[in-house]
């Protein structure tokens, strides 16, 4: 990004491709292959996309991983899904289970964190004194990222349940078989839990959020995404000095039909490097 | 605080060695956990019981003194 010179987007050239890499390097992809797969799950995260479109793209993606699954079976590489199938599981895991884990871990490791850079980014851009403080202060980093992850709560739909019995639950009751949406962006704002819920706090105590659920379920990979965060922003801010939009913060599509909140496309620029003496 | 951990459950994800590591580590072999530090200083003591959220198969537990 740096070498193609002072300006370019953000997603296309940062915020896709690294988290891309570090999952398809972990599972044993082939990087090559990505381009084909990214445009796959950005159909079946779409909330616009066709029932019958959802379904072919269903198809096409298992085809894929069996044919994947397949050649990890016949040359084992040193990668996790070569583990799944060559390791010690008993009874080994059937090529429907192994095709469900891997796209599973594929499409969380491409779409979470990629939308955390682009719209985290964005965030630190609208809030100037924040970038600011951080600047001035690196170690401040790894409460950032949870300030971040709990300000952006990216996952804006789905985590529904369905009551087998009544329920009493913040004075509310919820009676049998009724569907309940849980929204991690509200929850992520609960008055009773942190002051000023609104406001942008790089330096805000960490506290528990539910950006990555809650649970036994919940994400397995937010130890890699907030490795992957806490360099990705560090060097993000130490390398691009002067960091800004070349749109108006109108302009900056939104992810508004996705599942995985985020931003489509971020135009900046910054400043070339001090010239060398 | 005193730490508990139950290896024969662990699966090995490994959320504790990252959040806590100054309490936690995983086995060479097979990535399961190995408490480093079963009294831990009051400063670890918050990431100890986030640790204890983060596990997915419940395999590390605390006492209160």
């Amino acid at each position: 990004m740096i070498a193609g010179g002072t300006s370019a987007d953000l997603v296309t050239a940062f915020a896709l491709p690294v988290p891309s890499l570090v999952i398809c390097e972990l599972l044993g992809v082939s990087y090559a292959d990505r381009a084909e797969f990214q445009d796959r799950t950005a159909m079946m995260l779409n909330l616009g996309t066709s029932f019958e479109e959802l379904l072919r793209v269903r198809d096409e993606m298992r085809e894929f991983m069996l044919q994947l699954v397949a050649q990890k079976r016949a040359q084992p590489t040193d990668d996790l899904l070569s583990g799944l199938i060559h390791g010690e599981a008993d009874p080994a895991l059937t090529d429907d289970e192994l095709v469900g884990i891997v796209s599973l871990l594929l499409i969380a490791g491409h779409e979470t964190t990629a939308n955390m850079f682009g719209l985290g980014i964005f965030a630190l851009l609208e809030h100037p004194e924040q970038l600011d403080i951080l600047r001035k202060d690196p170690p401040l980093i790894d409460g950032a990222i949870e300030e971040l992850l709990r300000y952006l709560s990216i996952v804006h739909v789905g985590l529904t349940r369905v009551t087998v019995e009544p329920v009493q639950l913040g004075g509310h009751q919820i009676p049998v078989r009724a569907m309940v949406l849980i929204s991690l962006p509200e929850t992520n704002r609960d008055p009773d839990h942190w002051n000023e819920p609104g406001a942008l706090d790089v330096a805000r105590p960490r506290r528990p959020h539910l950006a990555f659920g809650h649970g036994v379920h919940q994400c397995l990979g937010q130890q890699l995404a907030r490795v992957e965060m806490t360099l990705g922003f560090t060097e993000l801010l130490r390398r691009l000095p002067g960091l800004r939009l070349t749109v108006a913060p109108e302009d900056v599509p939104l992810r508004i039909e996705m599942i995985v909140y985020g931003v489509h496309a971020l135009p900046v620029a910054w400043d070339p490097p001090e010239p060398r003496r | 605080m005193t730490v508990h951990a139950n290896a024969t459950v662990c699966i090995g994800a490994g959320h504790c060695a990252l959040r806590a590591p100054a309490v936690f580590d995983q086995n060479e072999d097979d990535g399961t956990v190995v408490v480093l530090d079963t009294e831990p200083d009051a400063e670890h003591e918050e990431a100890v019981r986030e640790a204890v959220t983060l596990c997915p198969s419940r395999a590390i537990s605390i006492t209160e003194r």
